[in-house]
């Protein structure tokens, strides 16, 4: 029997750590989806429903390019809110448009069913095996880890290199080494190494530099083509980034840190709002109360929990006089219509820095 | 002492929980004062209010709210988690009270619905019966009064809705939530035309949950949502005896978007997609109600 071939959506750079992943625990061809360009956008767009939420009609896309790419196994997570429901829907999409393939959703109905994920692999690999799946697994989640790390100090001063794209570069060769990585101790080792280096370039930053902190919808913050690459244009102003959301953050800290914002932001909220609005409305609070001089919201149209988080932020940044840009990113937005309010909005904050 | 005035909006909840509360209230002694039926003005009222991005329902809750404060001394908006892991409500219902008390003013009486973890409605309407001051086995008294009521009341309506099942008019099955189906802005005008156009309107909502709850698994296996099993868990159901089905829903509607594609691509019946906004075109659904009607005359002629 030939072997089979994989494929999963993208998000950002994490499509690294998922192939190195499924590199060790199953034999079989991995298919790199090509990266999201406007092509994949459309083909999603034209086989969704009309008014779902963008992720899905990104998802979709890049699996009928995988599709057409000869994959025949896709992979798909589920989560907090609409998004559970994906899985269902692409999989009837896909086999009415006449695809033959096998779908694994890891996250069904909010749970995590191993036995029957196993039993996927077991078909897949005759010789997978748990044990070692369940080693692998740990790397990759320390490598999630360790990427989110060195993302976090990236972000915050890649405004300031004074040599273009170093930073770049540096986290590009880092993640070639990641690929290579033998083990934990190996993986370690490199990530070591990288940081060091990467800690090493040179920036100039001012110590009353402008600071901005980027919340709202997950898929939208942490893949660079759905949000028009946001981060690298406030970079181009020479603004300190922070952001949250990422996927280390997703799958190990949300369980108590949400508790935490709930604590924190009690006079405005009392219960979970699903997905990531009232960690949003938590860090806004903090944003607002630790000298930053803006926030930025961000989501994909329609996506309900952030709208029903608006106008509480909306609220939140009022009472403490932040000014706040909330942004809805479609499929057709064009590119330069945001950087024209970026624009504005920096002029803005400059202002009120003068003042 | 004045007897302490309850607000209840005429909007999402009332369609599941308002019987319950009206009787419930006026059990302990309290008065109920119900927002009128929606009109043109309570909605854009709501809109007014409301983020432009929140579906349509919102939006009219909102208004429904905006109407009744300062008219009452406590506004009810329940928050509803889930009714167990595998039903779920849309994420509206699990911030709508944090929505509402950041927007308004007004004292909320608010109770909190999460069987996952062991909150459930009873445990919900002793809270509230708590704060309003009343003994435990006062509010026991007037909640399974109001409950056995309700249940009667909800068990007629089931009947007579099963009943049209006989009828020999052509039969349609509206799918969509209640708190749109019976709205006076949403969907009666939508069904006082069909009744125009002699049509039997079944109703999705008025069957035994516990039938259509898991007889929804023929069409979704992985639905989680609720409201949205048991409407078209009804599919299923009647699906021999109807000529048609028709799916309402508001834009734009999170679960409505996913599970309505899903369902549409499996049924083999006429049906029709209608998504309603705050734009005023109802003359634009009664061409395609007309013609939709049509076909399934001509299609059960064929069949006869």
């Amino acid at each position: 029997m030939s072997k089979k071939t994989i494929s999963f959506p993208h998000m950002g750079n994490y499509s690294i750590p998922v192939e190195y992943l499924l590199h060790h625990i199953v034999d079989a061809n991995i298919l790199i989806a090509p990266k999201i360009s406007s092509r994949t956008i459309e083909l999603g767009t034209k086989y969704s429903p009309e008014f779902v939420c963008t992720p899905f009609k990104y998802t979709l896309g890049t699996f009928i390019e995988a599709l057409d790419m000869k994959a025949d196994i896709l992979i798909q997570a589920g989560g907090g809110c609409r998004y559970g429901y994906y899985s269902e829907l692409q999989n009837q999409i896909l086999e009415d448009l006449g695809y033959q393939f096998t779908y694994i959703n890891l996250i069904s109905q909010g749970k995590t069913d191993i036995c029957k994920i196993y039993r996927e692999f077991k078909k897949i690999d005759s010789h997978f095996h748990i044990i070692k799946a369940l080693y692998y697994l740990f790397v990759t989640s320390k490598m999630v880890k360790y990427m989110d790390h060195v993302d976090d100090y990236i972000r915050m001063n890649i405004g300031f290199e004074i040599k273009k794209d170093s930073f770049i570069h540096a986290n590009q060769l880092m993640l070639e080494d990641f690929k290579k990585a033998k083990g934990f101790f190996h993986l370690r080792h490199m990530y070591l190494k990288h940081f060091r280096k990467i800690k090493k370039i040179p920036i100039e930053k001012p110590s009353n530099c402008f600071k901005i902190g980027v919340i709202g919808e997950l898929y939208t913050l942490m893949e660079p083509f759905a949000n028009y690459d946001l981060e690298m244009i406030l970079a181009k102003y020479g603004i300190e980034v922070k952001r949250y959301t990422n996927a280390h953050y997703l799958l190990f800290e949300k369980k108590k840190e949400v508790k935490k914002y709930l604590k924190y932001a009690r006079e405005y909220i009392q219960y979970r709002m699903g997905a990531d609005a009232a960690d949003n409305i938590g860090r806004t609070k903090y944003l607002c109360t630790h000298d930053y001089d803006g926030i930025i919201h961000i989501k994909s149209s329609f996506c309900t929990p952030e709208i029903g988080a608006m106008p509480i932020i909306n609220k939140i940044c009022n009472q403490y006089d932040v000014p706040v840009l909330f942004f809805s990113f479609d499929a057709n937005t064009s590119k330069v219509g945001i950087e024209t309010r970026l624009e504005a909005f920096y002029d803005m904050i400059e202002m009120r820095r003068k003042k | 002492m004045d007897k302490i005035r309850i607000g209840i909006p005429r909007s999402i909840h009332y369609y599941y929980y308002g019987d319950l509360w009206i009787n419930f209230f006026k059990k302990l002694d309290c008065d109920v004062i119900v927002s009128p039926r929606t009109n043109r003005e309570i909605m854009e009222k709501g809109i007014q209010y409301a983020n432009d991005e929140m579906c349509l329902s919102m939006k009219n809750l909102l208004g429904h709210i905006s109407y009744l404060q300062g008219k009452c001394d406590y506004i009810i908006i329940p928050r509803i988690d889930n009714y167990g892991v595998q039903n779920q409500t849309c994420t509206n219902f699990l911030a709508i009270y944090d929505i509402v008390n950041n927007m308004f003013s007004q004292d909320i009486l608010s109770y909190n619905i999460d069987v996952a973890h062991h909150q459930t409605e009873e445990k919900g309407f002793l809270e509230m019966g708590r704060k309003l001051g009343f003994t435990k086995k006062e509010i026991q008294r007037a909640y399974r009064d109001a409950k056995t009521f309700v249940q009667n009341k909800k068990q007629e309506l089931i009947r007579k809705n099963i009943e049209k099942l006989n009828s020999e008019k052509e039969k349609v099955l509206l799918i969509g939530h209640p708190y749109n189906m019976y709205d006076d802005y949403i969907g009666r005008p939508i069904i006082s035309f069909l009744e125009k156009l002699n049509v039997e309107v079944i109703y999705s909502d008025l069957f035994y949950s516990s039938i259509t709850g898991p007889i929804s698994k023929q069409l979704s296996r992985e639905l989680y949502w609720k409201f949205n099993k048991e409407s078209i868990g009804a599919i299923p159901v009647v699906q021999n005896k109807v000529d048609g089905i028709i799916f309402l829903s508001t834009f734009p509607c999170g679960p409505d978007s996913l599970v309505n594609e899903l369902v549409m691509r499996k049924i083999h019946l006429p049906y029709i997609n209608l998504i309603l906004d705050d734009i005023d075109g109802r003359a634009g659904f009664e061409t395609r109600l007309e013609s939709f009607v049509d076909i399934m005359q001509e299609r059960k002629r064929k069949h006869v």
